[in-house]
């Protein structure tokens, strides 16, 4: 009996656990990437152990790949010695770790997963229990193949009704966000419940799932069903340990009506400020960014190419998709072709910008309208320049405009 | 005699350390980077044993242990906040940065003289001649504090579960105990 959090924890236990029990668990997933590899590797070295688990281990090249200065490179190079040291037959380079992972079967419904980067919880889309750690968190995990943690208390979501047009999960979570706060869900784990929830896309509950942190969750969490398993089909990911709430007792349900959302967008430095673009549209801008492990994925390339077909971009434009997979199947279906066709510099596979170290980095005052997850000072450059988050639709559409628009005076 | 520095609510991991100075792991150049854009003085005018003091959800943000990194190499030993994000209140446990949760903490005025001792869990604010108490940590993060970080408590366990007496651990002094 409990809520998916603790189902899933105590079905790895094998022992019934609740919230606030602080439990050691055992870990299926473990991940670093290019920029806290190093790091671990340190925290390994320090303790002079080897992976317990080299194939539960992956390590991930995301952040500033192929690297764009010495120092990446030189970071990059530790990581790689890492994974010849230890023996780790997991070197991922082929996009953003919450999306590679799923995508390479190597996330499966039930699991627990531990990764050094705060957007691990992306993964809670497919029904594991998915959280960020530290570096030095993560080389015990590595080490150990357990890792420790509060069981959570659960805020649920509760979703009902349909999005209307030109409205996308991005445009819910910075919704929920503002409702709920940027610490509002300290320590908990947030789970999406309610009838719209089990209509949502994979990429949808992905969005869902990665904004969990920014109300300072510990696991976002979509219960698995039939769409979870098909999507994992041919994956080759373990077999499903499917996990249900049971009876569950949440520390508070917050209800959202799908149907009465409209396009939003966050203003810098904070993701709860969320507003209706309409409110500020026409808000001059210098540039627009689409992806990111919040919005890199094939659904989000299928509106920004909606939106930009046949036309030109009015303000420089970046786009880069979650994974290789994303941007060849992307490239198929036409997406990338309308998008270089529209002005945009279609970008490798990865972080991007997001981090403010290459590929589209802010100078001074500069304004951007991004589908990024975090809109802090100075994250993308300078530290005068400003973040505005939105959803594909609403920066594909202020891309054509050259000012923030609202998707719908475009369609 | 430490000072307070004073920081506001929901300061997060892109200030403490912005993304583009953690490309390294090396402590001293972290530390010189430490809130360069908020703070551009900071890294330059504290001195060892200073006190940060902030609002609501100190750390919020990104995973990166680089933050906890830059703080103790700017040589601060204790964060005093009403309350932490929860990555950087672990990650800060593990490297023994003291992260003292106080809901009165947004009292204590920049620049205050303070002392503080993290055997009782007790900050003094000379400037005010107010004691401030705070949290204990939860039992968990004190059996890691007991060891001086996590990665000491594997070595002497061989694992996270070791059996573990209130004796056990070489940081007794340095930890807020039970006491506070």
């Amino acid at each position: 009996m409990g809520t998916l959090a603790e189902e899933i924890l105590s079905a790895r236990l094998g022992r019934a656990v609740g919230a606030g029990e602080t439990v050691v668990v055992p870990v299926d997933v473990v991940m670093s990437h290019d920029t806290t590899t190093a790091l671990v590797a340190e925290g390994m070295d320090d303790l002079g152990r080897r992976v317990a688990h080299p194939e539960r281990a992956v390590v991930v090249f995301d952040h500033i790949t192929p690297a764009a200065t010495v120092a990446a490179a030189q970071q990059q190079q530790r990581a790689r010695d890492f994974v010849v040291r230890q023996g780790i037959p997991n070197l991922l380079t082929d996009g953003i770790s919450h999306q590679v992972l799923p995508e390479h079967g190597m996330v499966a419904p039930g699991d627990v997963v531990i990764g050094a980067d705060s957007h691990t919880v992306t993964l809670g889309a497919f029904g594991a229990f998915a959280t960020g750690m530290g570096s030095t968190d993560v080389a015990v995990a590595y080490a150990t193949g357990e890792s420790w943690l509060r069981v959570p208390s659960t805020l649920a979501i509760r979703l009902e009704g349909q999005f209307p047009t030109a409205v996308h999960a991005k445009d819910l979570i910075l919704e929920i966000v503002r409702r709920v706060g940027s610490d509002g869900a300290r320590y908990q784990a947030v789970e999406y419940i309610g009838g719209a929830a089990r209509t949502l896309s994979i990429a949808d509950r992905m969005t869902l799932c990665n904004m969990a942190v920014e109300m300072g969750g510990k696991a976002g969490l979509f219960a698995a069903d039939d769409l979870t398993l098909s999507w994992l089909q041919g994956r080759g990911s373990r077999p499903a340990a499917v996990v249900q709430a049971d009876h569950p007792q949440y520390q508070r349900v917050e209800e959202f009506e799908l149907d009465q959302l409209e396009p939003m967008v966050a203003i810098s430095p904070r993701v709860d400020t969320g507003r209706p673009v309409r409110e500020l549209a026409g808000l001059a801008v210098d540039q627009v960014f689409i992806g990111t492990c919040t919005n890199g994925r094939l659904q989000d390339f299928a509106i920004a190419a909606g939106v930009l077909a046949g036309h030109q971009v009015a303000v420089r434009t970046v786009a880069v998709p979650a994974s290789r997979e994303v941007y060849l199947t992307a490239l198929q279906a036409g997406y990338i072709e309308i998008l270089i066709r529209a002005g945009v510099a279609v970008e490798s596979a990865g972080c991007g910008p997001c981090l403010g170290r290459h590929k589209g980095v802010l100078g001074p005052g500069e304004r951007a309208v991004t589908t990024m997850s975090r809109n802090f000072r100075g994250r993308m450059g300078d530290p005068t320049s400003e973040i505005y988050l939105a959803s594909p639709a609403t920066a594909a559409a202020t891309a054509l405009l050259g000012r923030l628009a609202d998707p719908r005076e475009v369609l | 005699m430490a000072r307070a520095w004073r920081f506001g609510d929901f300061v997060n991991t892109d200030q403490i350390i912005p993304g583009r100075y953690n490309v390294t792991t090396d402590p001293e150049e972290l530390g010189r980077a430490c809130f360069i854009e908020l703070r551009p003085e900071f890294a330059a005018t504290v001195a060892p044993g200073d006190l940060i003091v902030a609002g609501e959800d100190f750390g919020c943000g990104s995973s990166r242990e680089h933050a906890v990194i830059a703080i103790l190499a700017s040589g601060v030993t204790a964060v005093l906040a009403p309350s932490f994000a929860r990555i950087f209140y672990r990650n800060a446990i593990n490297r023994g940065l003291a992260v003292l949760e106080c809901a009165e903490a947004a009292e204590v005025a920049d620049g205050a003289e303070v002392e503080v001792d993290l055997a009782l869990g007790l900050v003094r604010d000379r400037s005010q001649d107010r004691v401030l108490r705070t949290r204990p940590l939860p039992a968990f993060a004190q059996r890691i504090a007991r060891h001086g970080g996590v990665l000491e408590l594997v070595r002497v366990h061989g694992s996270l579960n070791g059996d573990c007496g209130p004796g056990c651990g070489r940081a007794a002094a340095t930890t807020q105990l039970e006491s506070a």
